[in-house]
């Protein structure tokens, strides 16, 4: 990103000591008694509604009640066998629109149990556990003898590879990153995930055994579908979205960035303090992407940060909460903030233009300028399908088409996570895709022949 | 404002609620602090023989059962009576009454079962100037295995006599404590009347080991690897020493002997409760152990709140109030229908009491209508028991209603019928009408 430097984009911009404060964890852990205290408040529903609304299904009065008895680790089991990536699903899972929106605490008294801090309590155990004894928690099935190709390590590949191995098979993990764990490791805020969760986490999966990586790898580059389906009994997909939308007009000048390799850069730097941010930033943009730019931008020391948006407050994709915890870091949202030019001088963006409406709609639209010396876009990203060889795989608009089980319209292909059409573009989601699909891929397996003994009768 | 003064066997104190006989009031120190906040009396810990003391573990004495946020529910130990001389005893006691002629002062005793013992210590421990005696037969560790505490109380006829050498050696009023780990509460407490006792106080502490230590293997908490029972008290022994009470309070016997009523009493509630039954003054050791004796500012202004709401002026006005509706099973109203009602505005949807409904009673609560979550009693199924009602988190939300007008689904009959209980019911075989029947 050196290309962006511009007069007011630098580094330093803090005391190396705020640097720590601003990327620690959100939200701390529980003390033990804290969780206790908290598992308490449980009531054990029945049929309970916060289960219905987590995209896993984990039994969470089961793992509740498991905490308060002192069972942390049996908690963490109940949670990982539904769920192999509880514990980044704990920090970052939007639970004010999951569990915890359901959870009939919410409902009575506006305070619901707080799931996501005791999911991470029981996850935080069992990884330690995990670690110390050099030990997964859960044993592989005999193995089958098959292979499978998951293409793809964010959240979703993962969890189908994680499975995968789980239920006996060996299973090949490519991924076009240096680095494992897709946007757990390259997008989700640094205060959501410090100390290295990220890649703790994947160790953690990835020690069930059996999982070969083989990272650098792109699948469109140097190998295609064709030549995976040819060498493997099955193949996943979770190829996440590789593609960022551009503000038209504003992609050539220098100080103009899309906001995910901003905060891709962020993530990646050993040293926050040498991540150059602007003074003024201006992001584009009104969900998860642009809170999270917006937040970090601001904790990297800029000292205005304006989210323009260009509809209301309640279309935001980004939560109440999300929105809140912007607001409290001293990001102002403006809405109903179309853009519409900017001003520049020698290839940088000095102001961006708005047409800004009233919230009904009705008001003229009136011009508004705002000084920017970094403009961060956050409007979306989409599936790149070309090039990866894909055949006749059908998609719906603009992502891959797949039905209840996971699978695609292609024979032996499967696929989940922000690549498939209809999901919720999550974490937790991508985590469901990918242990449906290899529940899915499991069963199919297990009625079908190898791919190598058709191979060899071809 | 209510009058919370109590004359208990002429014992006077400016409200009912004494400290027990505990390590509340083991010393000049703590019953001075007591006295100062508020209590109304104390029963000092309990005197042992001239000579050299008794001595107590180094290690813990204390295990508790513990409920959300460490609330201590139920309370462990397996201290001894006083381990500090006689003397400093008596001479302390004596200095407490003078600077506090106005609170009730009685002293415990436990010394061993013979005639000359308790005819030694009596005279001096009146020479003090306190109120009363308080004979310990109730403790359950330790001073058992030396023939004291609960090996005297478990025996009436031990209770009979050792009560009626204290009638003959001490004009001071004489109350036996009972201890609860007996089949029937109303055998002891009829020894102490026929030995000529003034009064009983209930419950001393029940047997009991609190847990096990699983690492260790031993009950917990251990003294160097090994443990023993201990006596149970707090506010989990409450309706243990609530039901005891009512048996004294309403047995032919013993109906009208005075009562000081102990266990688990931790609010004014708790102690309004027992005063309902029966009791004259009330008894408070955990709950000063685990609040420190502010306490005692609660228990005071809570009962009188509740006694001017009641427009009852004095502790007599309601006491014993209650005893006339304990009963037998056999004569519960068998015609007396409800059935449990669940008020949608405060259900919170958590299905707790369908499960409990469906799994472990009648199947009598809905857990959809109409294919949307909602719980709704099914009057046909219901037979009023409750469960549901104490299971529910939410306060109020299902009661139970009492039916008078309109046809049990359930049983066909009609919901008003005269009173009818077991004595007379015709299943019954031993009523006039089951003999009719054959
Ligand atoms: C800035 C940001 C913040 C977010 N914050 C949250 C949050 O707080 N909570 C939440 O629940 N969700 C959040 N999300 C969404 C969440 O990160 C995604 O929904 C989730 O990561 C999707 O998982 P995935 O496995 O489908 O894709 P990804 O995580 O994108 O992983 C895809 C992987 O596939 C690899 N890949 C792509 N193409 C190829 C190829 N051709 N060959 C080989 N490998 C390939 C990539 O390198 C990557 O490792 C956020 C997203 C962003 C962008
Ligand atoms: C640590 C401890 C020591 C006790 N020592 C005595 C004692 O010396 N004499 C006695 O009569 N009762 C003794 N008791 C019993 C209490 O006086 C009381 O009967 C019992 O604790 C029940 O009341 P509670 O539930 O309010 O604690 C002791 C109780 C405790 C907890
Ligand atoms: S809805 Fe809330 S109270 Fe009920 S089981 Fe779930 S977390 Fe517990
Ligand atoms: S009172 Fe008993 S039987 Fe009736 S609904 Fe409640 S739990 Fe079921
Ligand atoms: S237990 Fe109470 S709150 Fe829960 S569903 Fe039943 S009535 Fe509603």
């Amino acid at each position: 990103m050196a290309s962006m430097a511009t007069d007011g984009v630098t580094g330093w911009r803090l005391a190396p000591e705020d640097y720590v404060g601003n990327f620690a964890d959100l939200s701390p852990p529980l003390t033990r008694h804290e969780a206790f205290v908290e598992s308490e408040r449980c009531y054990f529903c029945y049929d309970a509604p916060c289960v219905q609304s987590c995209p896993t299904g984990i039994d969470i009065p089961l793992f509740i009640r498991q905490i308060a008895k002192d069972n942390a680790i049996g908690a963490a089991e109940t949670i990982l066998s539904a769920n192999i990536m509880g514990g980044m699903c704990a920090r970052v899972c939007p639970t004010e629109q999951l569990c915890e929106e359901a959870c009939v605490r919410e409902h009575a008294e506006g305070k619901p149990v707080r799931i996501g801090s005791l999911q991470r309590h029981a996850t935080d155990a069992i990884m330690a556990a995990s670690a110390a004894a050099g030990r997964h928690p859960f044993p592989r099935a005999p193995e089958t003898g098959r292979s499978v190709a998951v293409v793809g390590a964010g959240p979703a590949g993962l969890s189908a590879a994680h499975r995968l191995a789980l239920l006996g098979h060996a299973v090949t993990l490519y991924d076009a990153k240096p680095k494992l764990g897709g946007l757990n490791e390259y997008g989700i805020a640094a205060y959501k995930t410090p100390a290295d969760f990220a890649q703790a986490e994947v160790d953690f999966i990835l020690g069930i055994g059996n999982i070969a990586v083989v990272p650098g790898v792109r699948l469109g580059v140097g190998t295609d579908l064709a030549t995976l389906r040819g060498r493997h009994d099955a193949v996943f997909l979770g190829l996440g979205l590789g593609g960022v939308n551009a503000l038209a007009g504003m992609e050539d000048q220098r100080n103009v960035v899309d906001a995910l390799s901003f905060i891709e850069a962020l993530r990646q730097a050993p040293d926050k303090a040498a991540v150059p941010v602007g003074r003024r930033v201006v992001v584009i943009g009104g969900g998860m992407t642009a809170v999270d730019a917006a937040v970090q931008a601001r904790r990297l020391g800029a000292e205005q940060v304006t989210i323009a948006y260009r509809r209301g407050a309640a279309d935001m994709k980004a939560s109440r909460w999300e929105q809140e915890l912007a607001q409290t870091n001293g990001v102002v949202i403006r809405h109903w903030m179309t853009p519409a030019g900017f001003d520049s001088r020698d290839g940088a963006v000095t102001a961006v233009r708005f047409a800004h409406r009233g919230a009904d709609g009705s008001a003229a639209a009136e011009g508004v300028a705002i000084a920017a010396d970094l403009v961060l876009c956050a409007i979306g990203q989409s599936f790149l399908a070309g090039s990866l060889g894909t055949g006749d795989l059908a998609l719906e608009g603009g992502r891959i088409r797949v039905d209840a089980e996971r699978r695609t319209t292609l024979p032996g292909v499967w696929a989940g996570g922000d690549c498939v059409a209809g999901g919720l573009d999550l974490t937790v989601s991508a985590v469901e895709d990918g242990k449906r699909a290899a529940i899915a891929i499991d069963a199919h397996l297990r009625a079908t022949e190898p791919v190598s003994l058709l191979a060899g009768a071809a | 404002m209510a009058d919370l003064r109590t004359d208990f066997l002429g014992i006077r104190s400016p409200n009912p609620f004494w400290l027990a006989s505990a390590p509340p009031t083991d010393r000049k120190t703590n019953v001075l602090r007591a006295f100062k906040a508020g209590w109304g009396g104390v029963v000092w810990k309990t005197l042992g023989e001239e000579g050299p003391p008794v001595v107590n573990v180094s290690g813990p004495r204390y295990g508790a059962i513990h409920g959300p946020d460490r609330r201590l529910m139920g309370f462990n130990n397996i201290e001894l009576i006083t381990d500090r001389p006689l003397e400093l005893n008596l001479q302390e006691i004596a200095e407490v009454k003078k600077l506090y002629p106005d609170r009730a002062l009685v002293a415990s005793i436990m010394v061993p079962c013979d005639e000359d013992s308790w005819k030694r210590i009596l005279p001096r421990v009146e020479a003090t100037g306190c109120d009363g005696v308080e004979l310990n037969f109730g403790c359950p560790h330790g001073m058992s295995e030396r023939g004291m505490g609960s090996a005297v109380g478990q025996v009436p006829e031990y209770i009979e006599m050792v009560a009626r050498w204290c009638k003959a050696f001490t004009r001071l009023p004489v109350i036996v404590k009972l201890t609860p780990n007996i089949t029937d509460i109303r055998h002891p407490a009829r020894a102490a009347k026929r030995g000529g006792a003034d009064a009983v106080s209930l419950i001393n502490t029940i047997n009991s080991i609190v847990s096990v230590d699983l690492d260790r293997m031993a009950p917990a908490p251990h003294v160097d690897g090994r443990g023993t029972h201990g006596g149970y008290c707090g506010p989990a022994v409450k309706p243990i020493a609530l039901s005891m009470t009512s048996e004294i309070a309403r047995d032919p016997e013993t109906r009208g002997m005075p009562i000081s009523a102990i266990g688990g009493i931790t609010t004014w509630r708790d102690a309004a409760e027992f005063i309902a039954l029966g009791a004259g003054t009330v008894q408070v050791c955990t709950a000063a152990m685990t609040y420190g004796f502010k306490v005692v500012d609660e228990m005071v202004t809570g009962l009188s709140t509740f006694m001017d709401a009641k427009g009852y002026r004095t502790i007599e006005d309601f006491r014993g109030l209650a005893v006339p509706n304990v009963t037998d099973w056999q004569y519960l109203n068998l015609n007396y229908v409800a059935k449990a009602r669940i008020d949608q505005d405060l259900c919170i949807s958590c299905g707790r009491c369908h499960i409990a409904c469906e799994d472990t009673s009648h199947q009598a609560i809905t857990a959809t209508v109409d294919g949307r979550r909602r719980f709704v009693v099914k009057d046909d199924e219901c037979v009023g028991c409750n469960l549901c009602v104490e299971i529910c988190p939410v306060e109020n939300c299902i009661t139970l209603e009492h039916r008078t007008v309109g046809t049990d689904p359930r049983t066909g009959q009609p919901y008003a019928q005269p009173y009818a209980n077991w004595t007379q019911h015709p299943n019954n075989p031993a009523s006039s009408a089951g003999r009719a029947a054959e």
